[in-house]
Formats: C-alpha cells, sequence, structure tokens
C-alpha cells in the first residue's frame, strides 16, 4: 500500500513512500525463535560450540581414551587403566624429557620476557625508522619455525657451524664447542632459539601494553624526582603487569608443548638428552607405533599446564580486584 | 642431464619393452600370474578398474638422487602400462615411520610403503599378504638373501616384496691411512682404535653417528655389539644383553669415540658423514657407497688436499673384527602394499612390473652398487664387471649380515627395539661419560620392557 506523505516544502509534496503492512497475524515461529535471547544465542554458539567439539573436544576424548588403552599402530588394544602413565613415569628417558621440559619452559620464559620487555622499552622511544624497526622484529615469529630452525641447525651443525669458524677465527676459541652433539650444550642451543623465535611475540604485546600507559605519570614521576629504575618499577611494570601475565601464561603454554623446534634442532638427541614431553611422545606414539603410550606421555602435560594457567589467571584476577 | 637420461630411457624403453611382454606372457603361462600386467599388454589396453586411478607410492630420498629420477621416469611408463596415474612420492627416511602410523590409524593414504629394515613386523597389521609375489620374484630371480626373507616373512606369510640392500662398508681416505702406516684398512677393531687415533692427532678423525637416524647408526652399533660377542636377545627371544661382551662393546666404544672419532657425531643424522667425508673432514665412515657415488659424480668439484680429485683417493672395507667375529648389519628395503588401500590389485601389479627384472635392471644400473638386489642373482649382473674397483666390495656384501634383534627373530619387538634406538643409545649413553655398565644394564632395562 502506498500513501502520498506531506513534505514540508512543496516540492516533496508528490513524493510517496511504503510503509508496512499493518500486522494482521502474530510474529512467525522463526521471528520468535528469534527473539528469544535464550534460542538466538544457542544458534549464534552453535558453530563454535560444533567447531570446538570437533577439533578440541572429540581429539582430547580419543587421546584420554588412547592414554588408557593398549592401541597401536594397527592393533585395536584394549582398556588397561592407567597402566601406560605407570610405566611412562618408570621410564627413564620420561623423566629425563619431563625435567628438561621444565627446564626449557622456565629459561626459555625468563629469557623471552626479560629480552621481549627490553625491547619493548626500546621501541617506545621515538627514533628515526621506527616503524621498519617494529615491523623488522616480527621476523622471527613469522618465518615458519622448521625453517628458521633448520638455518639454526646449520649454523650449529657438529661439523660445519659458522659460529665454531667464527669464534675460531676471532681466537674465542681453540676446539669446536659441541652445540647439539653435547645434551647440556644442546638444550641451551634450544633455549637460544626457542627465545630468538618468541622474544617478537613478548616484545610487541608489552610493546602495546606500554602504548596505553599515559606519558603524564611517567612525566609527574621525573617531576618528582624518579630517575629511570623508579619510573619503570613504580609506574611502568605496575600497570604493564596484566598484560604482562597473560603474555607468559601463552608463553608458557606454547613452550611447554614445544614440539617442532626440538624435532628439527636436535630431534632429542643426543642420547635422547633433549627430549620434551612432546617428542618423546612423538617418538613413542607416532615413529614406534605404541599409540596408548605416546597418548599418555603427552596427556602429562596436561595437568601442569592447568596448575600454571589457574594460578596465573587467579592471581591476575587479583590484580584486577585490587 | 635430466633430459638427455628421459630420452635415452624413454628410447630404451621401448626396445625391452617387448622382452617384457615377453617375460610376464612367460610368467603368466607358468601359473605364477594369469592375470596381472601379461593381461593388461594381451589386451592392448589398461583394464577397466584402473582407469582414472591413482597409485601412490611412498619411498624414502635415495641418497642416489638418479635413483629418485629414474623410478620417476618409470612411473610415467607404469602409468600408460596400467592406464592408472602412479605417483611417487620422496620424504625423508626418518619420517617414514610416522607416516605409516598416521595412515594405517587413519585408514587412508598412500597404496604401498616403503618398508625398511624389519618393519613389516611391527605393521603386519596394516600389510597385505604379497606372498604370491614374492613366489613370483623368487621364481624368476633366485632366493632371497637371508636378511630380505626374514625382514619381510611375517607369520609364515610374505608382507613386503622385498626390493634391495643398501650394504655399509666402511668407506676411507687410502692416502691418509697410508700416511699413518695402514697400507691395509685394520683388521680388528683394536687395529682401528690405534690408526683412528694417529689419524685423529693429524687432523683426520674417524666420524661415525651414534644418533637417532634410521642406517648408519644401527648398522655401526648392531655389529659392533655382536663383534664383541654382545646380544639383544637369546634365542629364546629373551633379553640377553647385560653381558661381558656388551660392557667390552662399550668399553671399546668410548675409547675409540675419545681417541679416533669427531666426536660431532653424537649429533649427526644418515647425510652428516657425507658431507664431513666429502669436506675432508674425515678419515673414515661406515656408509653406503653414496660417498664414493657422490664424489665420482661430482669430481670436477669435490677434490682431496692435493687439488685431485677425491674419488681416487677413496676404498671401501668391511666392518673390522672382535673376539665374537666379523658380522655387519645392512639395511634391507622393501614395499608394502597397505591394507586400507582401495587399489590392492592394481598396486600388486605394478610391484610386479617394478621389480621385474627388466625395469629393475635399469634402476639398479643407476644405482651403481649402492643398492644391491634382495637376491644373490644380482650379484651376477654385468654392472659389477664394468664398476670401479673400490666398489666391487658392494657386489657380495649382504653374505654376513645379521638381523636385528639377534640371537632371536626380527620381530615387531625387535623393530620396537630398534624405533627406540635402545642399541644406538646404550652406546651413545657410553661415549657421554657414562660408565660401560650403567649403560648396559640401562639398555637391559629398556629392553627388557620390551622382550621381557
Amino acid at each position: 500500500m502506498k500513501k502520498s506523505m506531506a513534505g514540508g516544502s512543496g516540492s516533496a509534496a508528490g513524493i510517496e513512500v511504503a510503509l508496512p503492512h499493518p500486522r494482521t497475524s502474530g510474529p512467525s515461529g522463526f521471528t520468535r525463535f528469534l527473539e528469544s535471547e535464550r534460542m538466538l544465542a544457542g544458534l549464534l554458539l552453535t558453530p563454535t560450540v560444533v567447531l570446538l567439539g570437533l577439533f578440541i573436544a572429540y581429539p582430547f576424548v580419543i587421546g584420554v581414551w588412547l592414554s588408557l588403552s593398549s592401541v597401536s599402530v594397527g592393533n585395536p588394544g584394549e582398556f588397561v587403566g592407567l597402566h601406560n602413565f605407570i610405566k611412562a613415569w618408570n621410564d627413564s628417558i620420561f623423566r629425563t624429557a619431563f625435567y628438561n621440559t621444565f627446564f626449557y619452559t622456565f629459561w626459555a620464559t625468563i629469557f623471552k620476557l626479560a629480552l621481549g620487555m627490553w625491547l619493548a622499552l626500546l621501541l617506545n622511544r621515538h627514533f628515526r625508522g621506527k616503524r621498519i624497526i617494529r615491523a623488522a622484529m616480527l621476523l622471527p615469529f613469522i618465518v615458519p619455525t622448521v625453517l628458521s630452525t633448520f638455518a639454526w641447525r646449520w649454523m650449529f651443525d657438529p661439523t660445519f657451524s659458522v659460529l665454531n669458524w667464527l669464534l675460531y677465527q676471532t681466537g674465542f676459541i681453540t676446539t669446536k664447542l659441541p652445540f647439539l652433539s653435547d645434551g647440556t650444550y644442546g638444550m641451551w642451543c634450544a633455549i637460544v632459539v626457542n627465545t630468538w623465535r618468541g622474544m617478537p611475540f613478548f616484545a610487541i604485546s608489552l610493546l602495546a601494553g606500554l602504548q596505553t600507559i599515559s606519558p603524564d605519570l611517567q612525566e609527574a614521576a621525573s617531576l618528582d624526582g624518579a630517575n629511570g629504575w623508579h619510573r619503570f618499577w613504580h609506574v611502568t611494570w605496575p600497570l604493564l603487569k596484566p598484560v604482562t601475565l597473560v603474555v607468559v601464561v601463552f608463553s608458557i603454554i606454547q613452550t611447554f608443548s614445544d614440539f617442532q623446534l626440538i624435532y628439527v634442532l636436535t630431534g632429542g638427541g643426543p642420547a635422547n638428552a633433549t627430549h620434551l614431553l612432546a617428542t618423546y611422545a612423538y617418538q613413542i606414539g607416532v615413529a614406534t607405533g605404541l599409540l596408548g603410550e605416546g597418548a599418555a606421555i603427552s596427556l602429562f602435560m596436561l595437568p601442569v599446564l592447568f596448575i600454571v594457567v589457574w594460578l596465573q589467571l587467579r592471581y591476575l584476577r587479583r590484580l584486577e580486584g585490587a | 642431464m635430466a633430459t638427455r637420461e628421459d630420452d635415452s630411457s624413454s628410447e630404451a624403453s621401448r626396445a625391452p619393452g617387448v622382452s617384457r611382454r615377453t617375460f610376464l606372457a612367460g610368467s603368466a603361462a607358468a601359473g605364477v600370474a594369469a592375470t596381472g600386467l601379461a593381461g593388461i599388454l594381451a589386451a592392448g589396453r589398461a583394464p577397466a578398474f584402473a582407469q582414472g586411478t591413482r597409485l601412490n607410492i611412498v619411498r624414502w630420498v635415495d641418497f642416489i638422487p638418479a635413483c629418485d629420477v629414474e623410478l620417476k621416469r618409470q612411473a610415467g611408463d607404469a602409468s600408460k602400462a596400467l592406464g592408472a596415474e602412479v605417483v611417487f612420492e620422496f620424504i625423508n627416511a626418518n619420517d617414514i615411520q610416522a607416516r605409516i602410523t598416521a595412515a594405517m590409524q587413519s585408514g587412508s593414504g598412500p597404496d604401498i610403503m616403503h618398508m625398511l629394515h624389519n618393519w613389516p613386523h611391527l605393521y603386519a597389521n596394516g600389510l597385505v599378504d604379497v606372498s604370491d609375489l614374492v613366489e613370483w620374484q623368487v621364481k624368476e630371480q633366485g632366493a632371497l638373501y637371508g636378511q630380505s626373507e626374514q625382514y619381510t616373512k611375517v607369520g609364515g606369510k610374505f608382507l613386503a616384496l622385498p626390493h634391495g640392500i643398501v650394504p655399509g662398508l666402511i668407506a676411507y681416505r687410502k692416502s691418509w691411512f697410508d700416511e699413518v702406516g695402514a697400507t691395509t684398512f685394520p683388521k680388528t677393531y683394536d687395529d682401528l682404535r690405534q690408526v683412528g687415533a694417529k689419524l685423529k692427532k693429524k687432523g683426520h678423525p674417524y666420524g661415525q653417528t651414534l644418533g637417532h637416524t634410521f642406517g648408519d647408526a644401527p648398522s655401526w652399533a648392531y655389529p659392533l655389539l655382536w663383534n664383541f660377542g654382545g646380544m639383544e636377545t637369546d634365542k629364546n627371544g629373551k633379553t640377553a644383553i647385560d653381558s661381558k661382551g656388551a660392557v667390552e662393546a662399550v668399553k671399546f666404544m668410548n675409547a675409540f669415540w675419545k681417541e679416533a672419532c669427531d666426536e660431532g657425531g653424537l649429533a649427526w643424522d644418515d647425510t652428516n658423514n657425507n658431507r664431513a667425508f666429502l669436506g675432508g673432514e674425515i678419515s673414515g665412515t661406515l656408509n653406503g657407497a653414496s660417498i664414493y657415488i657422490a664424489a665420482k659424480r661430482g669430481q670436477e668439484k669435490i677434490k682431496d688436499d692435493k687439488g685431485e680429485p677425491m674419488v681416487r683417493d677413496i676404498q671401501h672395507a668391511r666392518l673390522p673384527a672382535g673376539p665374537g667375529g666379523s658380522t655387519s648389519y645392512h639395511t634391507a628395503f622393501a614395499h608394502g602394499v597397505m591394507k586400507y588401500g582401495k587399489n590392492q590389485k592394481l598396486a600388486k601389479d605394478f610391484l610386479k612390473w617394478l621389480h621385474g627384472k627388466d625395469q629393475y635392471s635399469k634402476w639398479f644400473q643407476v644405482a651403481e652398487g649402492f643398492s644391491v638386489g634382495s637376491t644373490k642373482f644380482w650379484e651376477q649382473h654385468p654392472l659389477w664387471s664394468t664398476i670401479d674397483e673400490p666398489m666391487k666390495g658392494f657386489r657380495t656384501a649382504p653374505d654376513n649380515s645379521r638381523t636385528m634383534g639377534f640371537a632371536g627373530p626380527p620381530n615387531a619387538k625387535a623393530t620396537e627395539a630398534y624405533s627406540k634406538y635402545v642399541i644406538v643409545d646404550m652406546f651413545a649413553k657410553g661415549v657421554q661419560g657414562g660408565k660401560p655398565e650403567d649403560a648396559v644394564k640401562w639398555a637391559a632395562e629398556e629392553l627388557k620392557k620390551i622382550y621381557g
């Protein structure tokens, strides 16, 4: 139905606009469904729930089932209770991998935090070419881990290491350093590579946090006579702490479950000295085909990560409450 | 170069195609296979089941790249003959086991998988019985080497078709060994240790991996254990490594490592010793013939310290003897048809074609002695009469090979012990400073979890 609508001026007097039909009956079933907040919320959440169920919950449940069974490659296996967990715990290589995972995560996170913070503070200053430097800093994070780790592996090569060559030529060493052929060196090499790769994530996240801190606060502290360290410790750090904690939680999760870096750099060697839980689980579960045992080893990560995340989030909530 | 190879090989493939037909028709007449490729060729067109299908084969990346080129060329010929697209995928040998596991568990993946060592025992539930093909191959090419037979025969059935063996001999620099007074290669491990110590003092260490890698590490570690009188299991398959022989083997390795070896070897994979040798960094290493072949093919670039082609200074020798004798371990290869595959018959037809004398011979010649056959038949191939003198030792090398799990059978448990690198790590633990007795005890504990 069309009606003429009189406008404020004569020229608009002839404009016709379509008006909605008057309701002749109640809303349709679908409209009523959409108007119900609970129903709409359910509808909108469905894709997410399906995706999470398919790609997170289902593999997790299968993983738990595998860990409680004697499934091996081509063999359906049977329920064995906690046998795989007990076997893993009594396995000396597992214990080495378990310890290594903590050691690797702890030191890599400390270095990433310290260096990332330092880099963020530097990049928060004004200097020429700041944008290019900020973009370039992300390169280690952007380059696929496998590729960058291969490059590091060549640099640490037992025979043709460019680092050994450089140190030898500059007189710092007289014999080759056993970068990857000694367990202790190998682990520290892995920590260095992880730090190199993960530091930009810390730096860019902390930089974003730093930019939310008002310069007025720094100025006020300066006027009160605070030096650089005092300004950082009493002004910047307290305001940056929530961002830092979130970044640290993410980093711990990623580092604790790291696989690619160790797999490419050392393969868990020499003699299992650099295995992490993820790489050892892969060796047992996928390479050797003992899927149940492999799943059990990987599930040892779950409670540890759960506790770490829970503690840190609890602390974060307390901070926010304060 | 590749184009020239392709041209010549396609030219060659037309002429011998007749003999292939003749052979296949003959074998069919013999009742070995009434259908298969003979039937396809007789019909003159690809069977309906094959048309539009694709056959995927996963193999290792060969140390002789020309071998993979030849297989790709043969895939083209096979595609035409079978009416199905035959596609080779070459992956790092250290990743094949993971690929097999993933494929078997998901029930989908390549139709044919490369099987190294005794893997058919571990993957028995996922492999098709190919006893008929083995029977045909044996009729055509003679009896299998014991190693190839034991590795592919599981519970009375053949679960993979043996393709070849890559023997490991010690490649060494003749002139450097001469310089320290070793005009012939050391006959015993102790002699090798003494010569190696002299060479290391001159900056030419021996190179050996003790890393987690599929070929060179077990090929050194297993015979070292055996040659000092040790064994993984007894004849009944029960753990028997905790012995004087094993301790003596680890003691030898510890001393040899410090006195004679490049200590970076703990982090080497199967490629590092090739690069180190060709780079003039090491005086000797246990390896397939790939070092010699690479030095020969690249002799314009790969020179020794005098500027001469290095290939002229390379010799090969068998592993020395220990108190327990002189045995070796050579890596056996086979092809397994996967049970989940939808083209099992096609896969078997293809393998019969690929392993047949005619096709295999072409590939065998490209390998130049790096890969020898699975049967003694290939010891008589004309290649061996024209091959370079230092390569001739590879011809009969498989004759002193033992199998994983020795003295017990090379069953799935032996594959598990291999996949966990227990024997390799026993030596690696020793050279890293552990007491030999402790390293052996650790290995015994690990093996008991597997064998009981």
